[in-house]
């Protein structure tokens, strides 16, 4: 059982909690030139690398709010997490 | 090599069994080879068989960072079936169906080859018209389906739950007869044990750290046993594919997930068939030991963890009982863990990539262990050939980017969509 820490909750067992993928993925900008690659990034390609992997979850069963999640893909270690607006740097 | 039959069997006996021969060498790597092939799972070994067999490319290594039937070819629970709706996955999978009806024959290895019927069940009227439409496709492709109703179905998996007032009552179910299941290690063994004798060499606890690519083109892979030059690679990593595409500089359409299987004791035989829930995601059969084998949904988040979690353990087995109510009477026996190649469209891609002599083989999902033959069949076909073969053509790359998804069931990664 993974334990998230929700910014706005507290500590939360993950059964509350629904997956949101990949946080780092940047929708390109609206009333802009999107080329076919930069669609194809933004909605398919990912790099879903081993080790850290800062990922978007979702408060489902709680506040309902969307947060950011740091994790070791291989570990299933939670370093640290933010709000969705929160600067993660 | 050794021929293995009743003969061999009874002279090795007098023996007392200390004279048989390996099944596979051991070989140090090569300098230089025609084809190497990254990933000694069920796959890779199946490609370098059909490349040796079919293409009489025998200069072929496969480079394995852990050991023969370790990973996904060891850890799945062994369903073959063609049940698809779509041209590209049951023409791609029918043809699969044969080489498993002669796979023993072929590789001189019993695969325990058992072809009980698979039974996806269906929890409403609705779901009945898909089957019915399912079915119907399957038979334009020549793949053998029947529509059960209720009273059918009751006959054949009578221990399944039949009671008024259920959540998901059972109103009947569409049956692949020709499909069953094999025992996953003899298939790994035995396409090593005929790979080997043909010349590839096989070599284990070597892991790939780097490529040679010169203007555009693959000149040789670097390992943690030395440098090998070659000019064409196949990649088939299954849940690595992700931590070589990335030293290839490549992002691919796939995420890395965790998927979860797990045997119950072994019992008296109660279930002949493999029977999937319709109303989640759950399937089940019984190996010849007894043991009822089951397994269901993803982790659900990005894991290269070679094990599970309980959530969705707890959440795969509420479904079983749902189905089967005399499961809960049951003890766990083993639980494990595998990680899947989730591509996004939940169909397979066997390509040419841009780097000249790269081929990929990823993005099998669930559907990995059914698709070994075929898969290693059209593999050795594109690499050899370097082109695709028309029974490979759907399961492109470039489909992403024009919008041609083979969306059997359009989950890939997100299976919280359904």
């Amino acid at each position: 059982m993974l334990h998230i820490k929700c910014p706005h909750c507290g500590m939360r067992s993950q059964n509350e909690f629904s997956y949101g993928g990949d946080a780092t993925v940047k929708r390109p900008e609206l009333n802009k030139e999107v080329s076919d690659q930069d669609w194809n990034n933004f909605v398919y390609n990912r790099k879903s690398l081993r080790g850290k992997h800062l990922e978007l979850w979702q408060h489902l069963s709680g506040c309902r709010q969307w947060i950011k999640v740091e994790r070791d893909t291989a570990t299933h270690e939670i370093f640290r997490t933010f709000k969705a607006n929160e600067d993660n740097s | 090599m050794q021929k293995y039959s009743i003969f061999s069997l009874v002279k090795n006996a007098f023996s007392n069994h200390k004279n048989w021969d390996l099944a596979w060498k051991d070989p140090t790597p090569k300098k230089e080879y025609d084809v190497v092939i990254i990933g000694g799972g069920g796959h890779g070994l199946a490609t370098a068989y059909y490349l040796a067999k079919e293409h009489n490319i025998t200069n072929v290594a496969i480079i394995e960072k852990g050991w023969i039937g370790g990973g996904n070819v060891g850890r799945n629970t062994t369903i073959i079936r063609s049940n698809y709706m779509h041209d590209d996955n049951a023409l791609f999978s029918e043809f699969g169906m044969d080489l498993w009806r002669r796979m023993s024959q072929d590789l001189n290895y019993n695969v325990m080859f058992s072809p009980r019927g698979i039974i996806n069940l269906a929890h409403s009227d609705a779901q009945m018209n898909v089957y019915a439409r399912r079915g119907n496709s399957m038979r334009l492709n020549g793949i053998d389906a029947e529509l059960l109703n209720r009273e059918q179905v009751r006959e054949i998996i009578p221990m399944a739950d039949f009671s008024e007032n259920v959540r998901f009552p059972i109103f009947g179910g569409l049956m692949q007869p020709s499909a069953g299941t094999a025992r996953h290690d003899a298939v790994a063994w035995g396409y090593a044990r005929q790979a080997d004798s043909m010349g590839v060499d096989i070599i284990q606890n070597c892991e790939v750290t780097g490529f040679d690519i010169s203007s555009g083109k693959v000149e040789g892979v670097r390992t943690s046993r030395g440098n090998i030059k070659v000019k064409k690679i196949g990649l088939c990593v299954a849940g690595s594919t992700n931590i070589l595409a990335d030293k290839l500089n490549m992002t691919l359409p796939v995420e890395t997930h965790l998927l979860q299987a797990c045997v119950s004791e072994p019992v008296k035989p109660v279930l002949d068939r493999v029977v999937t829930f319709g109303a989640g995601h759950f399937y089940i059969s019984q190996s010849d030991k007894g043991e009822m084998v089951m397994g269901g949904d993803l982790d659900g988040y990005n894991s290269y963890a070679q094990r599970g979690n309980l959530p969705t353990l707890q959440h795969v087995l509420t479904e079983g009982i749902a189905m089967m109510p005399f499961l809960s009477k049951l003890k766990m026996l083993r639980t494990w863990g595998g990680i899947m190649d989730m591509s996004m469209d939940g169909s397979p891609i066997i390509d040419k990539t841009h780097i000249e002599g790269l081929y990929l083989n990823c993005g099998w999902c669930y559907g990995g262990f059914k698709a070994t033959p075929a898969s290693g069949w059209t593999f050795a076909h594109t690499i050899a050939q370097d082109r695709v073969h028309e029974l490979n053509a759907g399961y492109n790359l470039n489909r992403f980017n024009t919008g041609h998804l083979l969306d059997e069931k359009g989950l890939g990664t997100k299976t919280w969509i359904s």
